[in-house]
């Protein structure tokens, strides 16, 4: 790691640190709220990002890992082994969800991953004996360790903290392994990628199913800090906006996804003085981005170094001609 | 000796039109070995055919003697058989180191060992050395896709020999590339075929080029092969002569 990069990971950890303590208790929630969005598109950027995957079911992985931590809690059973059992269920769902994508891609994949979403949110509206149908589950416990019990704000913030430091740290690791350089093919060329041996199928799939642990492990997380759950936040529209989350942060970054959560968190929130106004604002937003930098916020860099180079090959061209017309 | 590649009456057809028919032939090991023929004669049908991105009709492929006709590219590759494409195929956001070891880093350990390998899977000095031999240090850690064709091209073929593969299939290697680095081209082919004893199947339409550089050349023609034989006897048959190089 850079020297500059490793700088500012240590003061961006000391900023997360901090910013609880300048913040009333709904200031607090929503940071915490964007910390489980993190998690969930930190998975979501795999899949998307990495392994080029047009995925729109996100929310589907969210609200399994939710319930399952909701139900099986409501049932006695402990945090840590609820959010391993969401975990698992995400993985094999995961896997599942990868074998459409091999035999279908782009908007074709996202319809499939779109119906496979309202397929669970069916299932959790009307599977009533198990999840509450749209009553939802209420009165879900906030995990302890050691005894010690994340029950307030500030606590329970940083509890959430520490899971998405280290999923984070899971991911830079993960993507800086030889399996990252297999995603990024298996997204930039999956015929070449394939005619050097990368096993595009199994690539797919372990991306759908790693991506999946991740909304788990948020879905977990967010279950605990709403404490009530219905199938509202499992939504399409939840899927489409995870999406729109990781474009608008910049997919393929791994930063990408902590900005689009950031953005997509708080813009709502600090729009709300333009009343019902924001969502047209915020889609104007998106539209100017997208045009302007399609590669999402974190490509603006690499945007501008393009168009240098792009100058300057453009004076180098016009010198040459110049020279050739002297010298003819 | 026995022959590396196999190719015994391979067969395909689009509807009533027969792309390739009954095509036979054998490469042996370290031998460089051409294919040419008109447009439409059948060779990029024959090569997919080989290479599994379609499935032949009829017919066999077997190498060293192993039947691998119905594997696909990925289970190819792994019995060691490297392509390149006829356009360019290198992985435009990966620098060209990147490109080169991510080429080979299936070839190494278990999918799990590979989780926990270093991030250059313990190829970055195979890929300098094969970056240096193509030219392209000056040009390791930029990426990929911001290079010249020309540059472009070279990597494409680097990376079709970083997993050591028996066999490598080129597929037009010299097209759209100038005449001098269609001449370093062939010097680097060359280089590779004497250093690992690798055999190579070219296709290309730079007569030149294959004329210097292959020890045996097929001529296909309508889907046929008109003739296998050494340069020098490719260029003496009249019927070849009015086929292709007379057209």
């Amino acid at each position: 790691m850079k020297k500059i990069n490793l700088i500012l990971a240590i003061l961006s950890v000391i900023v997360l640190i901090a910013a609880p303590h300048f913040f009333k208790t709904y200031g607090v929630y929503m940071l915490t709220y964007w910390l489980v969005y993190v998690i969930a598109n930190l998975g979501l950027n795999l899949i998307v990002g990495y392994a080029g995957l047009k995925a729109l079911g996100h929310a589907a992985f969210f609200g399994i890992g939710a319930y399952t931590s909701a139900i099986l809690m409501q049932a006695g059973v402990d945090f840590w082994a609820a959010m391993v059992v969401g975990m698992v269920l995400c993985f094999i769902l995961g896997l599942l969800v990868g074998f459409p994508a091999l035999r279908v891609q782009m908007h074709y994949l996202a319809f499939a991953t779109l119906g496979l979403n309202e397929i669970i949110v069916l299932i959790l509206k009307n599977e009533e004996w198990l999840t509450g149908g749209t009553f939802g589950i209420s009165g879900i416990e906030r995990p302890s360790l050691f005894g010690y019990a994340f029950k307030g704000a500030i606590p329970y913030y940083y509890f959430v903290l520490v899971f998405a430091v280290v999923a984070f740290l899971l991911l830079w690791w993960l993507i800086h392994s030889p399996w990252g350089k297999a995603f990024t093919a298996l997204r930039d060329n999956p015929i070449r990628a394939e005619s050097l041996g990368i096993n595009i199928q199994r690539y797919t799939l372990l991306a759908f199913a790693i991506g999946g642990v991740y909304a788990g492990v948020a879905g977990s997380l967010f279950a605990s800090l709403v404490q009530f759950i219905d199938p509202a936040p499992f939504d399409v529209q939840i899927s489409i906006l995870m999406f729109l989350m990781v474009i608008l942060g910049g997919p393929g970054y791994l930063l990408g996804p902590v900005l689009g959560s950031f953005i997509g968190v708080f813009a709502p929130e600090w729009l709300r003085f333009t009343e019902g106004w924001y969502l047209l604002l915020f889609g104007a937003v998106i539209l100017v981005l997208m045009v302007w930098l399609p590669g999402g916020l974190l490509s603006l860099r690499q945007a501008l170094i393009a168009r240098r180079e792009a100058k300057a090959h453009e004076a180098a061209r016009v010198t040459a001609a110049k020279q050739a017309r002297r010298g003819a | 000796m026995n022959p590396i590649l196999s190719v015994k009456g391979l067969k395909k057809s689009y509807g009533a039109i027969q792309a390739v028919r009954d095509v036979s032939f054998d490469v042996m090991p370290g031998e460089i070995f051409g294919v040419i023929g008109p447009n439409g004669s059948g060779k990029t049908t024959m090569f997919n055919s080989m290479l599994g991105q379609i499935r032949p009709d009829a017919g066999q492929i077997f190498l060293n003697g192993n039947d691998i006709t119905h594997l696909n590219p990925q289970q190819l590759s792994m019995q060691g058989v490297g392509r390149t494409f006829q356009t360019l195929q290198v992985f435009g956001n990966m620098t060209v180191r990147d490109n080169l070891i991510v080429a080979a880093q299936e070839h190494r350990g278990t999918m799990l060992r590979r989780l926990f390998a270093p991030t250059d899977s313990g190829l970055g000095g195979k890929a300098d050395e094969l970056i240096d031999l193509f030219n392209i240090a000056h040009v390791k850690h930029k990426p990929a896709g911001s290079l010249s064709y020309g540059q472009q091209k070279l990597v494409d073929i680097a990376m079709a020999f970083m997993s050591d593969p028996s066999l490598v299939l080129l597929d037009e290697p010299c097209a759209g590339v100038n005449p001098r680095l269609v001449a370093s081209i062939s010097r680097m082919l060359k280089e590779l075929n004497q250093r690992r004893k690798g055999s190579f199947v070219v296709i290309e339409h730079n007569m030149d080029f294959v004329m210097d550089l292959c020890h045996r050349i097929l001529v296909m023609v309508e889907g046929e092969v008109m003739m296998v034989g050494t340069p020098a006897e490719v260029r003496a048959n009249k019927r070849v002569l009015d086929a292709y190089l007379g057209s």
